[in-house]
């Protein structure tokens, strides 16, 4: 299994994205066939004309359904590979790129605009506004506590970064007990646990040009990732400054984290257990696991949001709770399967 | 390649670790640091291939002070087995020896064909041809010095610094691993604990104690038991080996 060619594993993979993409586009209140779902999608694609008939499902599809598609690729695509980055970074197979604490302080920016209406000059990008300032604090707290005289520290960065990511979230709790009404704790709770409800057109432009910018420094990168996970001596000895990459795998993954968690919230789980799914699939070389790292994670967060709103109609669950759900069996499963390798034996 | 140490001091967080050292390797010689436990070998070689930069004095490699040109330039031209490294993920012993090439890459895959075969050539030299696909956790640990042996042959360079490269070995491959490294015809700075072993690869030693070079010369020069007494704290009888003529030593407690 390990020696999987990934060329034809990328090629499986992206097959599979095309066939749940489609079947996200079908799914939903409102049944819509595959053949449509396509005429629909070419005649969007060629400027072509849809029928009466045809233009609440072209409504639906358009305005609705795909820009939520493409935003779960996207971002399933980005939370992984940077959980990937994230993980050789630290090196820390528990890492996810929330260990940094990046997304505990967007939660605190996302519940003062959910809970006591902050920013409410910003109209509807107030929620993603206030999560992208608070990710950003966040980011830069953590880096300030974290430096020291050489560089980042691995296990500082991840104590830092957990440790602040508890003081964030007792914010967020403390904020959820003084809200003035009950109701509101359980829109927290949603945004906290992450959902694409209220995916736009308007997010989709931002979520492509920061996924697309930071997988393509990281692929750049991959060669070094390798010798950064081996550790900062060898690095050192390979003619890697690790301190640097550090920092510069650093400014990258808090950019996209900060940028995802301010469309859907923190959604779990992707960053974590993608990586480790790819590199069950093809090992532990970093050139292998940027190509199918994010194909697997975009593969993902699109079945997970397509079961977050089909489960149980017309409630929607949040993605967190899907990806957990899914993720968990699924790993577990596959670790025992290749037990041997994980450490075991 | 040529290798001079002027004057180096290192200081980590105040603690001033080695001080005035200053040695000159001729390029292609085989030369061993050597001294008991704490006497500084490790930050000593640190500073060669740029894991840490001394405090004062200069490090020069080539003749060019190795400060002032970037990590990677350096590392085209020193490559170094270094102690043991945790490693959390799962590499392949293959994929280990195949970073020994990041010096020489381009950001892609350029040179891909020569790299797969430098690497293979470094792992045969190193004896770790046959766990090129084991995973490098399931490997013992003599079998992954081989393979990180491999991976420093890997890179090619002019000077190759050794830091206890003799860990977890078996007599057979200790000798092994010596002899690949010195067929590669280039400088080799070796820190080593086995005495006998270091008299016996090495052109020149240079002893440490308390962070200053205390004496340097030819093996013969260097291993006697007064150098074993004062710094070693160990009596000794020396013989000389019967087919390389150089000094072998047989501990004896009793004569301290």
């Amino acid at each position: 299994m390990r020696r999987t060619s990934v060329t034809a594993l990328t090629v499986t993979c992206a097959v599979a994205l095309l066939v749940v993409s489609v079947i996200a586009l079908m799914l939903g209140t409102a049944h819509i066939p595959w053949r449509e779902v396509c005429s629909i999608i070419w005649a969007e694609l060629s400027g072509g004309t849809v029928t009466a008939v045809e233009l609440p499902n072209y409504r639906i599809i358009i305005d609705s359904r795909l820009p939520r598609v493409l935003l779960a690729i996207v971002i399933g695509a980005g939370l992984s590979a940077v959980g990937l980055v994230v993980q050789a970074m630290v090196r820390n197979a528990l890492a996810d790129p929330y260990v940094l604490g990046i997304s505990s302080g967007a939660s605190v920016g996302a519940t003062l605009v959910v809970l006591f209406g902050a920013f409410g000059a910003l109209g509807i990008y107030a929620l993603s506004t206030a999560a992208f300032a608070g990710a950003l604090a966040a980011t830069f707290l953590v880096y300030l506590m974290a430096r020291s005289s050489v560089g980042l520290i691995p296990l500082r960065l991840v104590l830092t970064g957990t440790a602040l990511g508890y003081g964030f979230s007792a914010i967020t709790t403390v904020l959820v007990f003084l809200a003035p009404h009950g109701d509101s704790a359980r829109s927290v709770m949603f945004w906290l646990l992450g959902s694409l409800s209220a995916a736009t057109w308007q997010m989709v432009p931002l979520a492509v040009t920061v996924a697309a910018t930071g997988l393509g420094i990281i692929a750049v990168c991959a060669r070094r990732l390798n010798a950064l996970a081996m550790g900062d001596e060898v690095s050192a000895a390979l003619g890697l400054d690790a301190s640097k990459f550090r920092l510069l795998l650093f400014v990258v993954a808090a950019a996209m984290t900060g940028c995802f968690v301010s469309i859907c919230g923190a959604v779990g789980f992707v960053g974590l257990v993608v990586p480790h799914v790819a590199r069950m699939m093809v090992g532990a070389d970093h050139t292998r696991l940027i190509v199918v790292t994010p194909v697997l994670g975009a593969v993902f967060l699109v079945s997970a949001d397509l079961l977050a709103r089909t489960v149980v109609p017309p409630q929607e669950l949040p993605l967190g709770a899907i990806t957990a759900a899914v993720g968990v069996p699924v790993f577990v499963l596959l670790m025992r399967r290749r037990g041997a390798l994980m450490g075991a034996g | 390649m040529r290798v001079e140490y002027d004057d180096v001091e290192v200081a980590i967080g105040g603690t001033v670790i080695v001080r005035e050292i200053t040695m000159s390797i001729e390029s292609g010689r085989f030369v061993g640091v050597v001294g008991p436990n704490g006497s500084g070998k490790s930050t000593l070689l640190r500073c060669l291939y740029r894991a840490l930069s001394p405090t004062g004095g200069v490090v020069r490699v080539g003749g060019i002070d190795n400060q002032v040109v970037s990590m990677r330039t350096n590392a085209l031209q020193v490559a170094a087995l270094t102690q043991d490294s945790p490693l959390q993920f799962d590499f392949t012993s293959a994929e280990v020896v195949a970073t020994g090439r990041l010096p020489h890459g381009g950001l892609f895959s350029k040179g891909r064909a020569n790299d797969d075969l430098v690497c293979e050539d470094a792992m045969i030299r190193a004896d770790a041809h046959h766990l090129a696909e084991r995973s490098f956790l399931s490997l013992s640990g003599g079998e992954r010095q081989r393979v990180l042996i491999a991976r420093a042959f890997a890179q090619q360079p002019s000077v190759l610094v050794l830091d206890e490269p003799t860990n977890h070995l078996d007599v057979h491959h200790q000798y092994a691993a010596l002899s690949a490294a010195k067929t590669l015809g280039v400088t080799i700075v070796a820190a080593l604990h086995d005495l006998n072993l270091a008299a016996q690869y090495c052109d020149q030693l240079f002893v440490l104690g308390d962070g200053r070079m205390v004496c340097s010369g030819t093996p013969a020069e260097v291993i006697t038991p007064e150098t074993l007494r004062r710094w070693f704290d160990i009596g000794g009888h020396i013989i000389t080996h019967p087919r390389l003529g150089v000094p072998q030593i047989i501990f004896d407690e009793k004569e301290n």
